[in-house]
This record gives C-alpha cells, structure tokens and sequence, in this order.
C-alpha cells in the first residue's frame, strides 16, 4: 500500500455508482456500488455467470452500462483513462505471425508514454520467447505476454480478468509472483476470479459477487473473522467411529472426511479421544472464503 | 496519430507477408488463369464477319445493296469515321463500308487480317458496284487482350473484398479488436492501416503479374502505364472500401462470407470480366454500372485497347473516387470493435 498521512481519508482512484447492465432476459450486473482505493489490489471473488467480468468491462469503458456510472479520479472515464489503465482481458487473439517481441511493440506504439519493450519481456520472465510466434506460446507463456501487452505503458490501474484460468498450479504460482511484482510498484489492480485462494493471497480488499450483485465486501481475513469464529478439524471418514450427534458440534459430510466446525480445538478434541476416535490423521484447517461463500449463498463457489 | 497507424500498417503486412500460403496464392492464380484463358482463346475469334457501316440517315435495312443481303455477316451501322477505321486497325471490326454515297461506295480492311480478305473476295462477287478500296493497319486485338484486364481486375476484386472482409470478421471474433479498443488506437487509425495495407500488396502483386502477363503473352496496351495504375488504383481503394463495409459489424465468418459472395458474384458476371456487356438489355447495363469492378474494367479497357487518357476516362475515376468516399464513410461510421 502507498504511504498516505494518518487520518486522512484514501482517495478513491474507480468508483463504481449504482451500476446495472442488463441483456435481453438477464439482469447481469443488479445495482453494486463500490471503491477502489489507489494502489491497492481489489478482487471480485464469485461463480461464472455472477457479473464479475461484465462489471469490470463496464468499469474498463468496453460494455456501456445499462444504468449507473464509473468514475475515475471523481470523474468520468475520458481519452486520458485509455492511456492511464492496462486491460487483460479473459481470453485475447493476438494478431497472427507476430512474434512476442513485436506484439509488445505494436501495442506500445498505441500509448505515448510506457515502458520499453525489453524491460516488458524481461519483468514478464519472456526473455526465452521473445522471438517466436505468439500462436506457439503455452498458456503460461501466454498469459504472461498479455499481461506484459496489458503493462505497456506502465498503467495506474491494471485490471485483470481471471488471468489464472486454465492455468497448472505451477503456471499459477509464477503469474501470482508476477503479480505480487506489480503490486510492489504501487500501482492499483482489479483481479476477478474464481479461485479463492488467489483471491485470499493477492488481494487487499474483495468483494464477492452472486447473481449481480455483492454479497459481502472487505479485507479477507476481515470477511473471514466477521462471519466464523471457528475452525474445521477433518478426519477420514474410516476413522471416525463416534455418534456425530452427541458430539455436539456441527459435523459436516466432505466426501473422503468429516468436518468437524469449533471453537474450541482444545474441548473437541478432548471429546473425540474419549469416544477412541483415532487421531492420528487428524488434519486442522481455518475457513476460507469458500466456506465463506458456501455460507452467504447456501451454495459452492464452483458449482 | 500517424505512429499508430504506422504501427498497425507495419504489423498488417508482416502478418501478409509471413503468410506465405496466402502470398503464394495471391501470386498464382491470376497467373494460372490469364495463362489458361491464352490457352483456350489464342486459337482465333469465332467464326463471324462484322462489317462496319457508315450508313448516314438511311438504315441498313433499306439500303438497296446486294452485299448487306449475305448470310452469317454482321452488319451495323456507325457514324464516326476515324472510330469506325481503328476498329478495322485493330480487328475489332473486319471491314468497313461507306454506304454514304451510293454512286461512290468505299471500303476499307486490314490487310493482315484473314477475314478482311475473305470479306474482300465477297464482296467482289456479290456486285457489279466499283468500290473505292483502302486499308488500314494496325496490330489486331484479341479476346486475351479484352480479357486480362478483366482477369487482373477479377483477381483483385476477390482480393480487396475477402482479405479485407474476412480478416476484420475473424479479429473482430477472435476478440483481437475488442483488444485493440482497449488501448487508446481509433477505429480510422485502424481502418485507414488496413485499406493501406492492403492497397500496397494488392498493387505489388497486381504490377508483378501485369508485367510477367505481358513478357509471356505480349498484350496490347495502347495507352499510359501511368493512367491505368491510377484507374487500378482508384479501383483497388474502392472495393477494398466495399470489403471493409461489408465487415463492419458482422462477427460471423460465414455470414460473412455470404455476404461477401453476394458482393462479388453478381460483379464477376456483370462488371464485363468475361464477356462485353454491349449487346445486353439496357437495364443490366445500368445495374452494372454501380459496381466499382465495372467502372475500373471500363476505365482500364479504355486506357489499354484504345490508348485513352485522364481527359476520356474521368467519369469512371470520379464515380470510383465517390464509391470509395462512400463506402469508408458508412463503413466507419458503423464499425463495431466486438462481438456483442
């Protein structure tokens, strides 16, 4: 986070404002409102079909919005927004026989002012491929170019539509350093996606979105403080002999296991050796925000 | 404003030129076409007279002359002299007669020309009338002379309309657009690159094939290399503005190209690629007119068969210029950067 002086209140750089996107027979986006701050990286957590991408192509100025509006620095989104915002979008083609190194330099010739392009390649780990034909890229080659197209001219504001999507844990992991990369260079980034964990670990603030709308919004570890005060103890299913009722806590069916939800780790497990419930796989985990969603939705996030 | 479109102009053609599948294409069609059409027609015209008559007031069917009364010769009647005697040059017509003057009857016919000969030794039998001989001369002109400006003019056609029309269909469905919209790039930085683009491979490829047509089967070409770039020119813009209206909002690559076959079919068989229009109801003519493919055929024939300049071809370059001016105008002025 940017150093701001105590007691003054952060300046919003996006405001979204009663935004609704409607399609014929769909309500997409119902009425959200929220704030990015400047140099903070803002997450919309929710399921496929939930608004995310709609309401970040209304805020990027590519979908016009049905109702509502987006502000940016307090003012509506001018020529100056295109050349101060980077955009990767979900899914991109690229322009065909093109190498890596002359996509980046096409798209930087659209912006006055941005990095070079060999500061791109090398900050975006592409140095191996910076001759070959974008087409023959992997996806992680490919997100990782996009990412670098969507960073050529060095944005205040970085949006990124589910970057990771499709991508192998380890691809995964490289993109979230890359990313935590650009959040040391203090600029503000709105991630969607689906993951929760990418979510949990990049994110300063989330909103999470349902059918259109956000049904929660904040920190994460505040989101997740506010709603559980627990803690799941997982044991194999094989292991577990006891009468879940007169346990009484909340037990809950996880396929190979049984989640078990306390707050009190000390009590639980007191009362599981007295039944001869063996311990010895015992596994103990906090709440994430797919408990969280589970929760305010009564449905899973990747359902 | 002008880097942008540098950029994206430079970006077009190395993407054209890396294709090599297409350039290949682009290349050897037309080659293969003009080669195969000298094949077929270098054995000779078909077998009628056509016979030019100066006739004055008096239609030809009330003249009372024996000649006009042969079988399987085509008489029709003219008025321009110095027209009428090119044509007999050029073997367009077999022979002229001037009828004007019935007690001073003329002719005149092309001494290398086989039919005017045999015209000749008709005529003589036919009458008793002594008519006035002349000959003209001149180097004949050919169905594949007619028809390589038509072919050439094909080809670049197809070209202007499919590569234009189809590349924007599948960027804008690939969502390559929808991209470029995201940075600060205009729809005209865009729009103008790849009209340039495209214009600069289509006259490269165009002037390639026009000079190895010409060293391998040495067509006429009466006028100016200058006049008829500018009339392929004007020509080439105009329909390449047509493919990209045609492509300014549709996302779909086969609706896309329906449309496109729609364009370019009716112009193939009605803008004279293959064959004259002359002797077609006047309505077909007036429909063809509007197509930018007739009015570069007609404005490029004139240039090559019968060596006329910007002073005799304005109209043609004017009513191209005014498609072109049209064409761009709706088509960016409907342009959509994505795929609703």
């Amino acid at each position: 986070m940017p150093l701001h002086p105590i007691g003054l209140p952060m300046p919003a750089i996006l405001e979204v404002r009663q935004l609704v996107k409607n399609y014929p027979g769909v309500t997409a986006v119902d009425g959200i409102h929220f704030a990015v701050q400047a140099g903070e990286c803002f997450g919309l957590l929710g399921p496929n079909g939930a608004g995310k991408t709609t309401t970040v192509e209304i805020m990027e100025g590519i979908t016009p919005p049905t109702s509502g509006e987006v502000l940016y620095r307090g003012e509506s989104v001018d020529a100056r927004f295109r050349q101060e915002v980077g955009i990767q979008f979900q899914s991109t083609a690229l322009q065909d026989f093109l190498t890596v190194r002359e996509t980046l330099q096409l798209f930087r010739s659209f912006y006055a002012r941005g990095l070079e392009t060999e500061e791109l390649i090398q900050m975006c780990t592409l140095g191996e491929y910076a001759d070959r034909d974008a087409r023959k890229l992997s996806g992680g080659q490919r997100q990782r170019l996009l990412l670098a197209l969507a960073l050529v001219n060095d944005p205040e504001v970085l949006f990124l539509d589910e970057p990771t999507t499709g991508l192998d844990p380890q691809a995964r992991r490289n993109f979230w350093d890359l990313i935590r990369a650009i959040k040391a260079r203090r600029k503000t980034v709105i991630l969607t996606t689906h993951y929760m964990e990418e979510a949990f670990l990049l994110c300063d603030r989330i909103a999470i979105m349902d059918h259109g709308r956000i049904i929660a919004e904040g920190p994460p570890a505040t989101l997740l403080a506010k709603h559980f005060h627990d803690v799941i103890l997982q044991i194999p299913k094989a292991d577990f002999k006891a009468d879940a009722a007169e346990l009484g806590y909340e037990v809950l069916d996880a396929g190979e296991m049984i989640e078990i939800s306390t707050s009190d780790v000390d009590g639980a497990l007191q009362k599981l050796m007295q039944r001869r419930v063996s311990l010895a796989r015992l596994q103990i985990r906090a709440r994430t925000l797919e408990d969280l969603f589970l929760e305010l939705t009564g449905k899973e996030l990747r359902a | 404003m002008m880097r942008r479109f540098l950029a994206v102009l430079k970006a077009r053609n190395l993407e054209f030129l890396r294709d090599r599948a297409a350039l290949g294409w682009n290349i050897a069609l037309p080659v293969l076409i003009v080669l195969g059409m000298w094949l077929i027609f270098s054995g000779g015209d078909k077998p009628l007279f056509k016979v030019a008559v100066l006739n004055g007031a008096t239609p030809i069917s009330q003249l009372d002359n024996a000649f006009l009364k042969t079988r399987y010769i085509d008489f029709y009647g003219v008025s321009d002299e110095a027209q009428a005697e090119s044509k007999v040059a050029h073997n367009q017509s077999d022979m002229l007669l001037d009828l004007r003057s019935p007690k001073a009857p003329r002719y005149w016919v092309n001494e290398t020309s086989p039919k005017g000969y045999v015209l000749e030794k008709i005529l003589d039998g036919e009458t008793d009338v002594k008519y006035a001989r002349a000959t003209v001369s001149g180097r004949a002109i050919n169905y594949v002379d007619w028809l390589i400006p038509g072919v050439l003019g094909m080809n670049m056609m197809f070209s202007c309309l499919f590569g234009v029309g189809y590349v924007i269909v599948r960027y804008r469905k690939n969502g390559f657009l929808k991209r470029l919209n995201a940075t600060p790039l205009k729809a005209f930085e865009f729009i103008s690159a790849q009209v340039t683009s495209r214009l600069l491979l289509i006259m490269s490829i165009t002037v390639l094939v026009f000079v190895g047509v010409q060293l391998l089967v040495l067509f006429y070409m009466a006028g100016s290399y200058l006049t008829l770039l500018l009339v392929a020119i004007l020509g080439a813009t105009s329909m390449i503005s047509l493919g990209l209206l045609v492509a300014a909002r549709v996302a779909s690559e086969e609706f896309a190209g329906g449309l496109l076959n729609l364009a370019t079919w009716p112009m193939m068989f009605l803008s004279g690629v293959w064959f004259s229009l002359e002797g077609s109801p006047a309505w077909i003519q007036d429909v063809a007119r509007v197509f930018p493919l007739t009015q570069m055929l007609e404005g490029a024939r004139r240039v090559m068969l019968d060596g006329q300049g910007l002073a005799d071809i304005w109209p043609q370059l004017l009513s191209l210029a005014c498609m072109t001016a049209l064409f761009l105008l709706l088509g960016s002025f409907g342009f959509k950067w994505k795929n609703d």
